[in-house]
Formats: C-alpha cells, structure tokens, sequence
C-alpha cells in the first residue's frame, strides 16, 4: 500500500506546530499503525531527518501509553482498539492520513505527537484509591462481594487511562477517566467508607486541572478502546450529589476532614 | 566476591518469621530521616514504594514512561497464584512451594521460594482490600482456575487482565502516597548510572527524558525494580521500552549477575508476520485450559484446519505428557512446539506455528462461557491476526517473555553491592531455570509489598550513614561517564539505524541462545556478538540532541546494553554444561529429549562479576543444597 500522511510535528511545548507531508510507500496490511510510523522513522533517519516523537510502549493495547488522533478520531476507525492494536488493513491504498496529538488544554503538548498526561495521575493522587495501607488486610474471602457488582466493577476498572475519552470530548473533559475509578470503587463494599470524600476530592481535583464539564454527549464512550459505559459518569453524578448533602451534615456537627 | 545468601538457620516453615524477630527495627520516628530510591514503577516497585511510604520512610520513585500506571505488569494475563486452598483440592502453602522449585528445575533457593509460597497468602487478602476486582462466584467469592504446570486450582484472575488490576491496585496505593507527599515521584526519568560511595549504594543518576537533563538523586539505600532483559532478543512479548540498562549498570559497579542464561520461551505467543514485525503479542496460557494444541500428523499439509479429520490431527502434549496434557510447563511445551516445526509440521504462512483449538470446549460450553472466560483475548487476537478464533483454531509459537536471570541477591533481596536492592524479575531469586504460570506477579508483589519493607529497615537501622553531598567526587563521577556515553552515542553519526542493530542481535539470540543451544552455536554467537558492537559504535546513526526528548538517543542508550547483556547470557549459556528448565543445551538430554541436569556440577547459581573493560568476567557459584524438595529428574508424563 502507498499511504499519505500528514503528521503534527512541533518541536517543543513553547514551539509553533504544523503539519508536515510524508509520503509512506510500500506499506504491508499487516502492519500495525505503530510499525508503519517504525518503518516511517527508519528512513526519516536515513535521510537525516528527525523522526516522529510518539508515545508507544506495551503495543498489546494495555499500557494505555499510545494514543494519538487519526482523520479526527481519537485512536482511529475502529471500534475498541488503541492506535497499538490498529493495523493499516484498516486502510486504503493511497489513503490520506492526518495524525495529530491529543488536544486538551489539560494535555499540553511535550513534542510531536507526545502530549503531557500527568494531570490523569494527579487526580487519582486526589482520591482514586481506597486506603488499605499493606498489612492491614482481612481474609480475602472474609467480604462477599456480588459477582454482579464484581463484573461492573471490573468493566469500569478496564480503563488504561490512555486519555482519548478527553481528546474526544468537545470540552475535553475528563469525566469518563474519573468515574470510572469512582464507579469502580464505589460498587465494591471495600470502597464504601470513602466513597462520599473520594469523589468530591477527585471531582475537585478533575476541575482544578482545567478540564471541561460533562454535557452527555457520548462521544467519550465511542472512542474508548476499553469500551467503559457512560453508565459510570450516572454513578459519578449520583455519588457527587450526595457527597455535597454528606459531606454538609458532617461539617455542621464540626467533623473535620469531611472532604 | 563472597556470596553470602544469608539463610536463616532452622526449620524451612519457621525461618522468616525467626528472621522477621532477629532483623533489626528502626524507631517510627526515625523513619522519616531515612531516604530511599525506587527505580520502576511495576509491580514490585509500585508495592514497594507504597508499602515503605506507609512505614514513614522518604521515598522516589523513577520511572521512564509518562506514568507509574504504564509499567509492564500491566500486561500480565492470565493470573496470580496463591495457596488459599479455597477450592479444597488439597493445596497448600508446602505444595505451592514444592511445585515451584520443581518446576524451575532445582535451580533456586529453597528457602526464597518457601518464603514466596507462605506470603503468596497475604497478597491476594492485600488486594482484595484495594479493590482489585478479581473474578467472583454466583455466592461472592472468590474464583479460581488451573494454570500452566499445576494440577491444583491456586490461581486468582480479573478476566484477562489480572496484571493491570494488580497494578493499578499498587499504583493507587503508590498515588496516595504521592498525594500525601510520601513519595516523589519521577515520571518520564531513566536511570543511567548507579552511585556508590564508600561501597554502598547511594543514589543513581538520571536522565530526564523531556528536557535531557541529568541529574544526581542520593539516598540511603537504591531499590531496582527494573524487570527483566528479555528484550535483548528484540523480538519479544516485552514492552518496548523495556530494557536492561538500571540492572547493567548495576552490575558494572559491582552487583553480580545471576545465570543470565536462564530466559523464558513462552509457548503461546501470536507467530511473527513480516520484517517489520515490532513486538509479539502474548496469549495467555490460561488458554490452554480449555485449548487444545494439535498439528497435522502429515508433513507439509496444505489444508485449513477445519478441513484435516480428527485421525490426521496429532494432539502431541496429550500425547507426550498424558498426566499434564495441554498444561505442560512452558520450557517443555515450548520445545515440543520446536520440535513438531523442525520436523515440517508447522501450520500457518511461515511454517512456523501450532494450532490452539477451542472448537471442543465452545461445543461442550457454549461459545458464551469461552467468551466470558477469554473474550478479551479472542478479541485481541483478532485485532492482530484478522481471524476469528471462536471459527479457526488460534495459531500459536513460543517468544521470549521473562527473565529466571538478574542481578544475584541474598535472603533480604539484597545484591552484592550493600544498599542496593533488587525486587520484582530484575533479580533471580525464586524461579530458578524455569518460571510456573502466574508466579511472576506473586514474586513481584511479595518482593514489594511483604518483604522489602522489613528487610531494608534492617539494612537502614544496622548501618552508620555518612552524610554525602551531590558535589561527592563519586557522584560527580558517575555523572560525567553517563555524560560522555551520550556525547559518544551522538557523535557516531553512522549509516544505520539503531533498531537494524537490534534486529541483528535479536536473529543472533533467537538462532544461537533460545529454545534449544550448543557448544558450536553459542561459541560462534560469542564471535559474532561482539563483532556487531564494535559495528554499533562505529556505525550507528543517533539523530537530534541530548538536551531534548530525543526517542532515538533513549533507544540507542539501551541498545548498546543489550549488546553487552547478550554477550554474557551466551557465555553463561556456554558454561552451564548441562540443561535444566528453559535452558537447554543439545548435548545434554535424556533418550526421548528431556533437559538432563547435572546436579553433582551444576546444582548451584552462577554469579557472574565484573571484570573491567574488554575483560572475561568472574564465574563465581553459591552451592543450592535440597533438604525438602528431593532433587529428581522432572516428569511431566
């Protein structure tokens, strides 16, 4: 296959970026979308030019470290794959393809296709965790938990945080990112003394690093690799809401640290 | 070089707790005056740097992708084993220990691995009070199913993806204590170099990734928890950015390099495809509970799958190994897959692979049960492969996956350098010559969150610290070597690029070092090894500048690692004149082609020193003794 790319090149997080033209001949079907940009980069080096900067690391679809947005989709046409499980059969013989960085003001931009990701860490820093401090733990089997619960708690923990579901946003918000790490918790008895504080900390966190609000578009939950349901947002929501009546009720009666 | 292992005295059931009582403490409110270094963020460095946050120590964390959440463990499948016994099918933490130095064939401490079987026991209790969401029962609890080489069901899972949720429990209990200021964290930051001082580990240098800065880190005590090396095959189930470098360094510095040779051949692994080929993509093993491996009986047979009959199919691990079936430990189905693709039965465009079948068990289940056991995988194996694995059986071929080898360390997980530790696959402790399914995730987080945290308070409160300074001779040293490899490493300026170098040491290791090895082929790969390096240096094209994200000059960094490590994972190939586990040596096998150990020459750890430049280095040896595990030659029929 003969494939045209247009690719954002920018140098450095102060630096201007634009699109650049590469023409990428004889590309195999069976390659991944990572590997056609190795075998792009091989002979950008060889022609003494800088190759592409893109984030990659586990190329199995886990590591949630790729991610870039492919003819103004985030991870590209197919459904439920990330950029590293893409492979250009996707694609047409003498296709144009546009290549960009994820765009959120949350995101700044490192170089080339390499975006900053580590307000998604610092939210989960906020609260994503249940506090369980090693050495402190019951039986394993000492808690049922309902499988139903287990298997919503484990589809909304599929999340690899790969940040696609902001670079989709309209108002490149983080909302999906974040309850699904609320929901998760939240269904699982383990996770219930902080559920109320979790949330408004995490919630607080998502606003403090300038991500948008949720309008329920869906848009996040069409571009997830992971397939992580919109259902999670609902379940943020909810627990938000009484996390404000709660956390009230605690502060009046002088409880300190109430979130 | 003394190898002390440092195993307590007594009876093998009592000897951590009684180590436990004989270590010393440091005073809670003493800990925060200690400082501590953890490079990798994985399983063991994330439960590791957590745990000893929580204790009150002053943690950083290294780590060189954009998050802690990224590291490879996240790509662990199938499982993580555990003696609970809740299927009452006569496990046990004894049982879980026996099966383990059995299965690495005789190569590993006993006193580690018994160690490792009693706390697999607390690990899940400890997840499982994070959240991890491990598959559960209609009643609420917990799951479990058989994995490759048990004939019990210990192993626990989260669907296909136990590794990510094992991680992300650790990474969220290494978040909080970011949040609490505990521990520093440092993303996108590669260890270049180890500092020691006075003969003690303290600190490391580092490079960051986005501005290219180096910078000197110092502490009390270095906790590596960098993985493995596998990746010096190029092709591998790693992840790309994985590499030897933090471990290397190590070693150059002092810390010996335990039987580097001992690398893991996963056998069901999606076959390579093209040239291009980056990376091979791992099929659990957990698979092979309901798949079942078959090639044509007919040499050169040209049908589909679905088209051979039953009579013309040769279910060969069934064959071969009736007690384990399809469930034969890695090394041995490995080498069967081997074997049936040398003799021209392999399947697949390049001959080189193996069915793996799910039509029996999506006819005795029903394709929903399959789908809700290994959808994920199906799923992914389609992305790559473009076939439907619920229709035409799976092709499969092993690929290098995991490193038995690392860097030498004592009972306290500690190298030969003191202060410097070594957790999680970057050391060789508990797998000997060949890992079980699902105990790299039960090691990893033993390492981190149960036994570092006692074993460095030891080591921290038995030890008088003198005060160093960033201006130390040493440090200063350490730091110009790593800033003269990068200018050395930009100024080749050659014709080829970094990854055709890689390519090449990767066929070398892969044709020379892999499945099956030789005096000749390893005695030529020692020729040819070195010859490429010295290509490398003189040839290699390293674009942009060191004072920049500059992807080529990490790449180039870690490459010229690898061009060494496989060096000595050949030579101590070489010198292990026997073949135990995944390491197995032609001349050395029994009548039907089982790895035959030599264990009145062999039943020990070779540690290898180093030797300064262009010097052979030091095959030093701590003796394995068997009190409770009787060594006999492994049978899996």
């Amino acid at each position: 296959m003969n494939i045209t790319l247009h690719v954002w090149r920018q140098k450095d997080a102060k630096s201007k970026g634009r699109f650049v033209k590469y023409e990428a001949d004889d590309i195999s079907p069976d390659m991944s979308f990572l590997e056609m940009l190795d075998v792009v980069n091989e002979r950008l080096v060889l022609e003494g030019e800088e190759p592409i900067a893109v984030d990659h690391d586990c190329r199995e679809g886990i590591c949630g470290t790729c991610g870039v947005v492919i003819n103004g989709r985030a991870h590209g046409p197919r459904e439920r794959t990330t950029v590293c499980q893409l492979h250009m059969r996707s694609f047409r013989d003498g296709d144009a393809i546009w290549i960009e960085p994820w765009r959120a003001k949350a995101f700044p931009v490192i170089k080339d296709l390499i975006v900053d990701r580590g307000a998604l860490d610092r939210i989960i820093a906020a609260g994503g965790f249940i506090s369980a401090p090693t050495g402190s733990a019951s039986d394993a089997n000492a808690i049922p938990v309902p499988k139903e619960n287990a298997d919503l708690a484990m589809d909304a923990a599929a999340c690899i945080g790969c940040g696609a579901c902001v670079a989709a946003c309209r108002n490149a918000s983080a909302m999906l990112f974040t309850s699904a790490k609320v929901a998760q918790l939240g269904l699982l008895p383990q996770g219930q003394p902080e559920r109320y504080i979790r949330v408004k900390k995490m919630v607080a966190q998502m606003d403090l690093e300038s991500f948008g609000n949720c309008t329920n578009h869906g848009d996040c939950e069409a571009v997830c690799p992971k397939a992580v349901s919109v259902d999670n947002i609902a379940r943020l929501n909810r627990d938000f809401i009484k996390s404000t009546l709660i956390a009230d009720r605690r502060v009046a009666v002088g409880v300190e640290g109430a979130g | 070089m003394e190898l002390n292992a440092k195993i307590p005295s007594g009876p093998i059931e009592g000897k951590w707790e009684k180590h436990r009582f004989d270590m010393n403490l440091v005073n809670p409110a003493n800990k925060r005056k200690y400082s501590i270094i953890v490079v990798g963020s994985g399983l063991a460095g994330a439960s590791g740097a957590a745990s000893m946050a929580e204790l009150g120590y002053n943690v950083k964390c290294f780590c060189y992708q954009d998050s802690p959440r990224r590291a490879h463990s996240i790509a662990a499948q199938g499982g993580i084993n555990a003696a609970k016994n809740y299927q009452n099918d006569g496990d046990s933490v004894y049982r879980l220990f026996y099966d383990t130095v059995k299965g690495g064939d005789y190569r590993s401490r006993e006193a580690n691995v018994y160690r490792l079987a009693e706390l697999s026991v607390e690990i899940i209790d400890q997840c499982v009070a994070q959240g991890v969401p491990f598959a559960r029962e209609y009643g609420g609890l917990l799951d479990n199913r058989s994995f490759g080489g048990a004939l019990v069901s210990r192993t626990f899972y989260a669907r296909g993806q136990t590794g990510q949720q094992l991680l992300l429990g650790a990474y969220q209990a290494l978040e909080r204590q970011i949040g609490l200021g505990k521990v520093k964290m440092y993303s996108r930051h590669e260890m270049l170099e180890l500092i020691v001082i006075d003969g003690r580990a303290r600190g490391i240098v580092v490079r960051d990734m986005v501005s290219g800065e180096l910078g000197i880190h110092l502490a009390d005590a270095v906790v590596l928890a960098t993985g493995g090396y596998g990746n010096v095959f190029f092709l591998s189930t790693y992840a790309k950015g994985a590499n030897g470098t933090a471990i290397w360094r190590a070693y150059k510095r002092g810390a010996a390099f335990a039987d580097p040779c001992f690398t893991q051949i996963h056998p069901t692994c999606i076959p390579v495809t093209g040239e291009y080929q980056s990376k091979l993509t791992l099929m659990s093993e957990s698979l092979r509970n309901d798949g079942r491996i078959w090639v044509p009986k007919q040499k050169g047979e040209s049908r589909p799958a679905g088209a051979i009959p039953e009579e013309e199919r040769d279910y060969y691990l069934e064959r071969l190994y009736p007690a384990f079936g399809n469930l034969a430990p890695r090394d041995i189905s490995s080498r069967a897959a081997k074997r049936v693709c040398d003799e021209g039965r392999g399947v697949g465009p390049t001959g080189l692979g193996v069915y793996l079948d799910f039509a029996d068990a999506i006819q005795r289940l029903g394709a929903g049960v399959i789908g809700e056991k290994y959808g994920n995988l199906f799923e992914m194996y389609e992305r790559i492969t473009d076939e439907d694995p619920y229709k035409v059986p799976m092709r499969i071929f092993p690929a290098t996956h995991y490193t038995m080898g690392g860097l030498w360390v004592d009972y306290n997980l500690m190298s030969t350098i003191p202060g410097c530790f070594v957790i999680g696959e970057a050391n060789f402790s508990d797998h000997g010559a060949n890992r079980l399914g699902a105990s790299a995730l039960m090691q990893g987080l033993a390492d981190g969150y149960f036994v570092i945290p006692y074993t460095i308070g030891d080591y921290l409160a038995s030890t008088k610290f003198e005060k160093v300074s960033e201006d130390h001779p040493q440090a200063q040293a350490a730091k110009a070597e790593v800033e003269e490899r990068i200018k050395r490493l930009l100024s080749v300026n050659g014709k080829c690029t970094i990854m055709s170098f890689h390519r090449e040491l990767g066929q070398i290791m892969w044709e020379h070092c892999g499945m099956s090895r030789n005096r000749a082929l390893l005695e030529e790969a020692l020729q040819k090894i070195p010859a490429v390096r010295e290509r490398f240096w003189e040839d290699v094209r390293v674009p942009g500048d060191g004072d920049e994200l500059n992807q080529s000059l990490e790449y180039a960094g870690r490459v010229a690692d690898f061009l060494e490590i496989g060096e000595l994972i050949c030579l101590d190939a070489l010198e292990r004149e026997e073949s135990c586990g995944a390491h197995f040596r032609e001349e050395y096998q029994t009548e039907d082609g089982e790895a035959l150990r030599d264990d009145e020459n062999y039943a020990h750890v070779a540690a290898w020193e180093y030797a300064g430049e262009g010097k052979k280095p030091i095959r030093n040896v701590e003796p394995l003794t068997f009190e409770y595990v009787p060594l006999e030659q492994r049978s899996y029929k």
